[in-house]
């Protein structure tokens, strides 16, 4: 673990004491499970698919549990190019999803629309959905994607679980 | 000249214009009025056989007197041939005959040329949008006066005002 800012009582051939507090338990909880949605929209999905893939294994950051159902996600990886048409999908398979959530955009066409500057690309998944993380790259490599993830953790980490937060995003 | 265009040319005096043949590919151009005609000829005749339609297309010529060209590929699956017919249209009155009545597969592609370029096509019996949304109005998107980047719709959600579910 060592994620855990602990004090640790140990005595001889007893049960190890870890002292903490709950909220960093339950983010220690959240951080460790994350299941994605998967939402491969283009090229990008097939890097995250090599991501859950036995050579990268996403798995390790227990994110690797990839479901169908935002009804079942903690986070959504929009990987790939945002048509205008897919964005009132997006939206509400997000609204879909319980809370905690949290959404990354994967790749340089969910962060920005890339070089489809068109009049069907929607210039970057922020526009309609509270981003957290970012992944550049065209496409970002599995490393690139864990990156993320690991960022994500990590600000997970930091965030109040019994206190209100005040809303980073427009809904 | 192609035999093929010399048949069409020997049948359809009024309606043909001139064939283009450029490596290998055999190109005839005719006149609107008589597109219908001549796709049924190259679809009945037992000698062509022209059974299966390979791609409907269409081009934006704005500096040209007579702006848009609708292009027909056709393939004879039997005979192994491939032919392309081509046709003229003004922007004043963008129509051509719809082909479905022919080959059934003209649907969608038609559909496809409506909905990006604005072309009706005439007793096609389903002319809907059909990549775009039903109630998309800014317009015809593959003109070449369309702006690249669009009229806003891109940049319009809707669905934001909604209350979530």
């Amino acid at each position: 673990m060592g994620l855990l800012q602990i004090g640790r009582h140990e005595k001889d051939g007893e049960l190890d004491v870890i002292t903490t507090t709950v909220e960093k338990v339950v983010n220690w909880a959240r951080k460790g499970s994350l299941w994605p949605m998967t939402f491969g929209l283009a090229c990008c999905a097939i890097e995250m698919i090599a991501a859950v893939s036995s050579r990268y294994d996403m798995d390790r950051y227990g994110a690797g549990i990839f479901r169908a159902s935002p009804r079942q996600s903690d986070l959504m990886i929009v990987a790939g190019t945002v048509c205008r048409r897919m964005a009132p999908v997006i939206r509400k398979i997000y609204d879909q999803m319980p809370e905690p959530k949290y959404v990354i955009a994967m790749g340089s066409c969910a962060t920005s629309g890339n070089i489809y500057d068109s009049y069907s690309v929607v210039q970057g998944v922020d526009r309609f959905v509270p981003v957290d993380i970012y992944v550049p790259g065209c496409p970002p490599t599995p490393e690139a994607l864990f990156d993320g993830v690991l960022k994500l953790q990590e600000r997970i980490m930091q965030k109040r679980v019994f206190l209100k937060q005040p809303e980073q995003v427009k809904a | 000249m192609h035999p093929v265009a010399e048949t069409i040319q020997r049948l359809f005096p009024n309606g043909f214009e001139k064939a283009v043949e450029w490596r290998e590919d055999l190109a005839i151009i005719v006149k609107r009025g008589s597109l219908h005609e001549v796709a049924r000829f190259l679809h009945d005749e037992p000698e062509l056989e022209f059974d299966y339609i390979v791609h409907v297309s269409s081009v934006d010529w704005p500096d040209d007197e007579e702006r848009f060209e609708v292009v027909y590929e056709f393939y004879s699956i039997r005979r192994r041939q491939r032919i392309r017919l081509k046709t003229r249209i003004p922007e004043s009155d963008p129509v051509v005959d719809s082909l479905t009545d022919i080959w059934k597969g003209a649907d969608f592609m038609e559909r496809e040329v409506y909905d990006m370029m604005g072309i009706r096509f005439r007793n096609h019996g389903d002319l809907r949008r059909i990549l775009l949304p039903d109630d998309y109005n800014e317009g015809y998107p593959l003109r070449k006066d369309f702006p690249l980047q669009g009229k806003g719709w891109r940049d319009t959600f809707e669905f934001l005002n909604e209350t979530a579910r």
